[in-house]
């Protein structure tokens, strides 16, 4: 019998059904990967497992861990079970941990619970389970708060609350979708060592096809809340059986068709943006009344410059100053040191005024396609908000008709701008956020992450719509992303920056095949490749 | 952290200086010479002159002010000019029903709305949080005066539970006086508590649905505990700052209530100096209702530091 049984299982929230018969097993010492799109009811079978179901839900079918009938046992027995047998990370890192208690606290708390043990035990134990994910005495004691970790160690912080029993099962939700890709292979590796370690059983959610191809021996993928294909992971990827199968996997390594640039670095035309000695510190902490701190080089000495149509890749860890040097270029912050100029004008030092005609030229693109709209503005206006800063002011027909054209750009229709946001899916938001970004004719687009918050199949639809405009508009693109899948298949030239600087820079097939320095190596390295990932597995099994 | 309590030490003193300037400023230029008001309508022009003259009255208006502040540093408000007694013993004669009246409304306020706020936030959409927040709106709704008169009808006058009101002292005896501040407090206290059980209620909401509530949750932890060991602390902050706004109004009703109740507080004296043009009495005890309102506010600010850890390094 396996640890973890799940046959049958329907479950309606409501009246809106989530999973329709959903079978699911995971034996002791298994990884079991969890995959599908946003909405498929992943996180909804975790959470059914672990009880913790919104109130209104329904559920029917059979759930069975180590022979206890989960979906029948009482609060009481699932709130033994919870953190003793069955351990549960989370997606979102920053969030996770209480922030008003020490990260000793936290892990202790479920030892004392579960097991009765005094206070000075228990923190013995969270002491020693901290050190194993990661977090030595040294340099993390116990009475750290949360907020004075980063992501990533606060990851490890909650699969140590997680692991601290050394459960039979763990069920880690997107542990590392949050994450760049550096501490991503971190923690995958970390969760493979203690399933081998404690022959735990592991359900890996993720909509990241590669990463569960690393890591789970067998899989289930999920569309609509219903299983579509479950098998050995390596035979089902290899052979990709179900189309739904094939759809995810061509998905997820697409690689839009593009025009290339015939001279990426062509010197004889003139640059578009051109980024000199920029620099950006920030001050450092008071350490007493009359010491400070070294200041903060957030950005440090970067210069590079775009050619007009150019499709440029900011690759790099989270925290290695991506975003500031974007906001630096957007005119949204003001440089340390160093000059910007764009289209031949100097934007640095200048007032909102004088940024006009630039602004115009430069539109932005952001990660979060729930956040980047007030929700009680329409469509119309929203599209049409850069529209301000054209000379002449467009009237309310002319207007209607210029968004309708950055509509049907983006594969949308003109009926949609008297919608709501909210009336969209996260990818047609993304478009609408594009659409807004070129109702200007900008020449310069800067896209932050703007794939990352997408589900494989729709970042594909995006990634072509951005090659598309590329092609037809001429746009210049700075793609500032962690994925590197994502550069090859959309830019011509990448940069890689390291802690504040440019450390390597040329053709992006060039520098990710044969990187040089360190920093671009530890990325290529850590980066998950679903065709890699199959290969190996294939190997490892005959 | 030293830095943290520095400045808002530094932002209270401030906003004392601030309102001294204020105070004295507003009773400055409203109409009415208290020398006469004291020595009554048939005084002669020449008696008036002379009394100006002795309480100080004719010297430029700079110098007074740093009479008046200076003297309040050192705790010599100066004399009232209505009863000729130092305004420090008027003061700490009414304090001693004063303050303990404001804090008994607190105490009960607080203690009937945090559980009452955790109630109906454990049990969000059903009936029994529809009624406790329907009541909750009608407390907020009626006014204090009203329902002390409601409550007087009830415990004084029919039950003859307590006095209708006045203050036998503290001297007779330590229930007997409680027992005449019991209705008053109630009577502060609704208000505050039905705003205060409304905002608990909304701020432990906020907090039940963060993650962190759902990574204890999955450790094992009881809805219960998790509610009073993990949320209720996180949602301590709205609810402190909502407090100490709170105590401000408090000391504002303090005023009609004791002039219902018929209690001789803070609040009745400096109703009855306003009445009487007794300027240095007016004067003296907004100073130190502002002075409270400070020292609450600092609490307050102290209060956060010790509920959240993230506060403590901001500077």
């Amino acid at each position: 019998m396996s640890l973890l049984e799940i046959e049958n299982l329907s479950l309606k929230i409501g009246e809106t059904p989530i999973l329709r018969d959903v079978d699911l097993s995971i034996d002791a010492g298994e990884v079991m990967g969890l995959v599908g799109e946003s909405g498929s009811g992943k996180s909804m079978t975790a959470l059914t497992v672990m009880q913790l179901l919104p109130n209104a839900a329904r559920t029917e079918g059979r759930v069975s861990f180590d022979g206890i009938d989960i979906l029948a046992a009482t609060e009481d027995r699932m709130c033994a079970l919870r953190g003793d047998d069955i351990g549960m990370v989370f997606q979102e890192p920053m969030t996770a941990l209480n922030p008003v208690k020490t990260i000793g606290e936290q892990v202790a708390e479920g030892i004392r619970w579960h097991t009765g043990a005094s206070r000075a035990d228990a923190e013995e134990r969270a002491r020693q389970i901290l050190d194993r994910v990661g977090l030595p005495e040294k340099k993390f004691p116990m009475s750290r708060y949360p907020h004075q970790l980063s992501g990533g160690q606060r990851q490890r912080v909650v699969i140590a609350i997680a692991c601290a029993l050394k459960p039979k099962l763990l069920i880690a939700d997107e542990p590392t979708t949050a994450l760049d890709v550096v501490l991503q292979a971190q923690i995958l590796e970390l969760l493979r060592d203690l399933v081998d370690e404690n022959r735990m059983g592991l359900l890996l959610i993720s909509h990241d096809l590669a990463v569960v191809t690393q890591m789970a021996d067998r899989i289930t993928i999920l569309r609509h809340g219903e299983v579509m294909e479950a098998g050995e992971t390596a035979q089902t990827l290899s052979k990709q059986a179900h189309p739904y199968t094939r759809q995810l996997a061509l998905a997820s390594t697409h690689v839009p068709e593009r025009r290339v640039l015939a001279h990426p670095f062509a010197g004889d035309r003139a640059s578009l943006l051109e980024v000199q000695n920029i620099s950006r510190f920030y001050p450092g902490q008071r350490l007493s009344m009359f010491h400070k701190a070294e200041p903060f080089r957030a950005v440090d000495d970067v210069s590079f410059s775009i050619a007009p149509g150019q499709s440029t890749a900011l690759v790099g860890r989270s925290g290695c100053g991506k975003s500031t040097l974007a906001r630096m270029i957007l005119a949204l912050d003001r440089p340390s040191g160093g000059e910007i100029r764009f289209m031949g004008e100097t934007l640095t030092g200048r007032d909102e005024a004088a940024l006009k005609p630039a602004r115009r030229n430069m539109q932005v693109v952001f990660q979060d396609p729930y956040g980047s709209f007030n929700p009680r503005h329409k469509v119309e206006r929203l599209v049409a908000e850069p529209l301000h800063l054209l000379e002449k002011q467009p009237s309310p027909a002319e207007r209607r008709e210029v968004v309708a054209s950055a509509l049907h750009e983006v594969g949308l229709r003109a009926e949609d701008m008297d919608k709501y946001p909210h009336e969209f899916s996260g990818g047609q938001r993304q478009r609408l956020s594009i659409a807004r970004a070129i109702i200007t004719r900008p020449k310069l687009v800067v896209a932050d992450e703007p794939v990352s918050a997408l589900d494989v199949s729709i970042r594909a639809q995006i990634l072509d719509l951005f090659a598309d405009l590329n092609g037809r508009l001429g746009v210049a693109y700075l793609f500032i992303t962690h994925d590197l899948t994502v550069a090859r298949a959309i830019t011509d030239d990448v940069m890689i920056m390291h802690e504040g600087k440019i450390v390597e820079r040329g053709p992006t097939g060039e520098v990710l095949d044969h990187p040089q320095s360190e920093a671009t190596k530890a990325l290529v390295a850590a980066a998950p490749d679903l065709h890699r990932a199959i290969a190996r597995r294939l190997q490892e099994q005959g | 952290m030293t830095t943290y309590l520095l400045k808002r030490l530094a932002i209270g003193a401030l906003t004392l200086v601030v309102a001294s300037i204020v105070v004295f400023s507003v009773l400055e230029i409203l109409p009415g010479d208290p020398a006469r008001l004291m020595l009554g309508l048939n005084a002669s022009e020449a008696t008036v002159q002379v009394l100006r003259e002795q309480m100080g009255l004719n010297q430029p208006i700079l110098l007074r002010y740093l009479d008046w502040a200076g003297g309040l540093l050192t705790l010599d408000f100066g004399k009232s000019y209505t009863y000729s007694v130092p305004v420090i013993d008027l003061i700490s004669e009414r304090v001693v029903v004063s303050l303990p009246l404001a804090i008994m409304a607190l105490l009960l306020s607080t203690a009937i709305a945090i559980p009452v706020g955790v109630f109906s936030a454990q049990r969000r959409g059903s009936t029994a949080d529809t009624l406790s927040m329907g009541a909750a709106q009608i407390g907020v709704a009626i006014p204090n005066f009203w329902f002390a008169l409601i409550l007087i009808y009830i415990f004084a006058v029919w039950l003859r539970l307590v006095p209708a009101g006045g203050f036998p002292g503290w001297n007779a005896g330590l229930w007997p006086a409680f027992k005449a501040l019991i209705l008053p407090a109630v009577a502060l206290a609704l208000q505050q508590a039905a705003i205060l059980a409304r905002v608990t209620r909304s701020a432990l909401l906020d907090v039940l649905g963060e993650d962190y509530i759902r990574t204890a949750r999955a450790k094992g932890m009881p809805r219960n505990y998790v509610l009073w060991r993990h949320a209720l602390r996180n949602a301590m902050i709205p609810l402190l700052t909502i407090l100490g706004l709170q105590f401000a109004f408090l000391i504002a009703g303090t005023i009609i209530i004791e002039n219902v109740f018929y209690l001789p507080g803070l609040g009745r004296l400096i109703f009855q100096a306003i009445t009487q043009r007794d300027l240095i009495v007016v004067e003296s005890v907004v100073m130190l209702l502002v002075a409270t309102v400070i020292v609450v506010n600092f609490l307050v600010d102290l209060s956060y530091a010790i509920v959240d850890p993230r506060l403590r390094i901001r500077q």
